[in-house]
């Protein structure tokens, strides 16, 4: 078992992200976490799943991923060089006394404070998986209410990524003749 | 919008049941009399018959169900359609928009539910959308591998006008089709065969969908290469070559088992390595390299670990490796299966007064020299239709192999012969399998289809009974039934029966049903313990093949098939 990060590119339209899912969970694989939003072409979106798996399992996943119909490209980034963040809010009991020192520690981490009440703040921190579990961590002392985080969102380095659009054929960026 | 989509596609038959969401269609059907329509009499049997209309003559089936049971019932027919590829349409009814998501009356998820099982489906929101969902649909169905698809229409969208104006392009990023195999492949391919000592081919249904029968027969006699076949390859390569050899698998022939397992190069053509095929995949062809052409890139490496990977159409990569395959004779490889096949006749049928299944396949065979469409059901009748009937006809064996959905036969037997009217269908049954569809007897006889149906009766469901006699020491739990008597069955459906208890009998009622006009029954009563050999246990590999018993040594030869060599 290891960890896979897979990247999609994939069409805007219900029931992609079910379908997806469903290759997943039809295998009895967790999915640790999934990430959509816009991509730079309208109706089209990107995608950043992180799941636990065997790798000719996930492999055998990727290409069926890959055989949707929505989907217009799958890649396992695992092995790339790569950089994936997350984004996360966390928020932490306050009082007087330890406001300070949670202030403190978020500067450390370049984390912001995003909002203040009486009993006490809410962080975002944004990094890779061990920086957001380190400040969870340190803050966890002070009592955390609530944590949010997006999953991580990943993109190979440098030049045209596995699933980047630019590579994609003039054919396939047509219009079809009916809109 | 519905029907014109249809004819523009060139859709002739549909196969459906009416209910609230799709009366508006309905009402506009008569309005299109180049669409034929035939009411089956229960859902699953509108896809199934869509399903064997689609495996018989090369188009898309299409079905049609309400929302809601209607749907839900269409689910194991579109299922079936899903793991043996079958290019069906099956257009739904939903409740009308304002009452999605509220648990209406009949109201069904059923896009959801169809998810996984098909190819693609579509949730049609707007009037406007249904020609492009239509173009797309038959579009998908039709290319690459085949496969179902479902449109699901509310009530309310059905009703809606809108110019129709139906797209000549699909615009689908996201649908990649690997045609051609890639030339490099295709070169280490013919490399590999002009190297091979022991060479075997192995052809899946991928070669009838392909219809490369000509690009196979060419490749196997150009390089002298054995072919054996999986349950849903029967068919693609004559049985009655002197190349082939059978299927292979948990009840392929044991010679054809014996290749594989000492073939060094394998050739696996359409074809999905499923488990009844490679038996303990660990074991499978433990001296062979493989090469694997699919036109699905997700089957390559699936279960067997692949040398020559080549994404393709069949027929297209055959083409194109044919010209690189040089001629060669491997007479010693030939010699050395022909030995197993004398020594090893999976195909012998004891010389005995209880009337054998085996002996019935084959006098079906005979009488209909071998010239029918045979459609069977899932389970010991399946098996003895695919080993006692030799299939030289191309693409004349429909069966439901990934999923063995039992009650296909008597559904899918009536698709054929309506999408194959001038060929003689015969529908080849199990007395269990039969019960469960038994209602579209009806749609036969509305529909005047001359289906010949053969009940392999047992009073057992026959292949669990085996598995429990070999491997649950015969306790017979939940295997043992009673049925109608299905002449009267048949008869009180308004077709005319036979029942056959003797050996003598059995040409005399093949050959009555032959001549009826129209859809005849005939009711085998069969030895009632009969066990479908040989077979190759569950976790076993392909070369521990289990023989028949020896029981009777007194055998009928093989001389039919053997006079028929060189066709």
């Amino acid at each position: 078992m290891t960890r896979h990060t897979l990247v999609a590119l994939v069409e805007d339209k219900p029931g992609v992200l079910n379908q997806m899912a469903s290759l997943f969970r039809r295998r009895g694989f967790n999915i640790e976490s999934i990430a959509v939003g816009h991509s730079e072409v309208p109706h089209l979106s990107r995608m950043t799943i992180v799941v636990n798996g065997a790798a000719a399992m996930v492999e055998q996943v990727r290409k069926q991923l890959d055989k949707l119909i929505d989907v217009v490209k799958v890649s396992d980034i695992t092995g790339d060089d790569i950089v994936a963040r997350e984004l996360a809010l966390i928020k932490v009991k306050t009082t007087s006394s330890t406001r300070s020192e949670i202030i403190e520690i978020a500067d450390i981490f370049r984390a912001n404070i995003i909002d203040v009440a009486s009993d006490s703040l809410t962080i975002e921190i944004t990094g890779d998986e061990d920086k957001i579990d380190s400040l969870f961590n340190l803050l966890r002392g002070f009592g955390i209410r609530e944590i949010a985080r997006t999953g991580c969102i990943a993109m190979t380095r440098g030049g045209s990524g596995p699933v980047s659009t630019d590579k994609r054929s003039p054919k396939t960026k047509e219009k079809s003749p009916n809109k | 919008m519905v029907c014109e989509s249809l004819v523009r596609e060139g859709v002739e038959v549909i196969f459906g049941f009416p209910g609230g969401t799709v009366l508006p269609l309905f009402d506009t059907l008569p309005r299109y009399p180049q669409l034929r329509h035939i009411l089956v009499r229960h859902e699953q049997g509108a896809a199934h018959a869509a399903d064997g209309y689609a495996r018989a003559t090369g188009k898309v089936g299409v079905c049609i169900a309400t929302s809601g049971p209607g749907a839900a019932n269409l689910v194991t027919g579109i299922a079936n359609a899903h793991l043996d590829s079958v290019p069906i349409i099956a257009i739904t009814g939903q409740v009308a928009r304002p009452f999605i998501g509220k648990d209406a009356f009949q109201e069904l998820d059923i896009t959801g539910i169809t998810q996984p099982i098909t190819k693609q489906n579509y949730l049609a929101l707007d009037v406007a959308s249904l020609p492009r969902i239509f173009k797309e649909a038959f579009y998908l169905a039709r290319t690459g591998r085949p496969g179902p698809l479902l449109i699901d229409i509310p009530r309310d969208v059905f009703i809606d006008q809108a110019e129709f104006h139906y797209p000549n392009k699909v615009d689908l990023p996201g649908y990649k089709l690997t045609l051609q195999g890639h030339p490099a492949q295709i070169k280490k391919a013919a490399k590999l065969i002009n190297e091979a000592q022991c060479p075997l081919i192995i052809a899946g249904r991928g070669v009838n969908i392909s219809t490369a029968y000509a690009e196979l027969k060419e490749l196997a006699e150009k390089a002298q290469i054995p072919v054996v076949t999986t349950l849903l390859g029967i068919s693609c390569f004559p049985e009655s070559h002197a190349l082939s050899y059978g299927m292979l698998g948990m009840h392929g022939m044991a010679y054809a088992n014996f290749a594989v397992n000492d073939a060094d190069l394998i050739i696996a053509i359409g074809m999905r390595f499923d488990d009844r095929a490679t038996a303990k995949v660990s074991a499978f062809a433990p001296n062979a390299k493989i090469i694997h052409i699919d036109i699905d890139p997700a089957e390559i490496g699936k279960n067997v670990r692949v040398d020559v990977p080549i994404v393709g159409d069949a027929k297209a990569v055959l083409q194109k490796l044919n010209k690189q395959v040089t001629s060669a004779q491997h007479i010693d490889w030939v010699r050395q299966l022909d030995d197993w096949r004398r020594k090893h006749l999976s195909t012998n049928i004891r010389d005995t007064d209880q009337l054998l299944p085996q002996y019935v396949i084959r006098k079906i065979y005979e009488v209909t020299r071998g010239e029918a469409i045979i459609v069977t059901g899932v389970g010991q009748n399946q098996m003895w239709a695919a080993q006692h009937y030799w299939y030289n006809k191309p693409n004349s064996l429909i069966s439901s192999g990934g999923l063995g959905t039992m009650g296909f036969e008597l559904p899918a037997a009536l698709g054929a012969k309506i999408g194959c009217p001038d060929e003689t269908v015969w529908c080849i049954a199990g007395d269990g399998g039969f019960q469960m569809t038994i209602q579209e007897l009806a749609t036969i006889v509305q529909e005047k289809a001359a289906v010949k149906i053969a009940i392999m009766n047992n009073g057992y469901l026959g292949m669990v009974r085996q598995w429990q006699e070999l491997f649950y020491r015969k306790r017979y739990v939940a295997t043992p039934l009673t049925g109608p008597d299905f002449v009267k069955i048949a008869e009180a459906y308004g077709l005319r029966g036979l029942k056959v208890k003797r050996n003598e009998e059995v040409v005399p009622a093949i050959e009555t049903a032959m001549a009826e006009p129209g859809p005849f029954l005939i009711d085998f009563k069969i030895e009632p313990e009969e066990n479908v050999y040989p077979m190759v246990p569950p976790g076993a590999a392909l070369s521990e093949v289990i023989e028949e018993p020896k029981k009777e040594p007194k055998v009928i030869t093989d001389s039919a098939k053997l006079s028929v060599s060189n066709i």
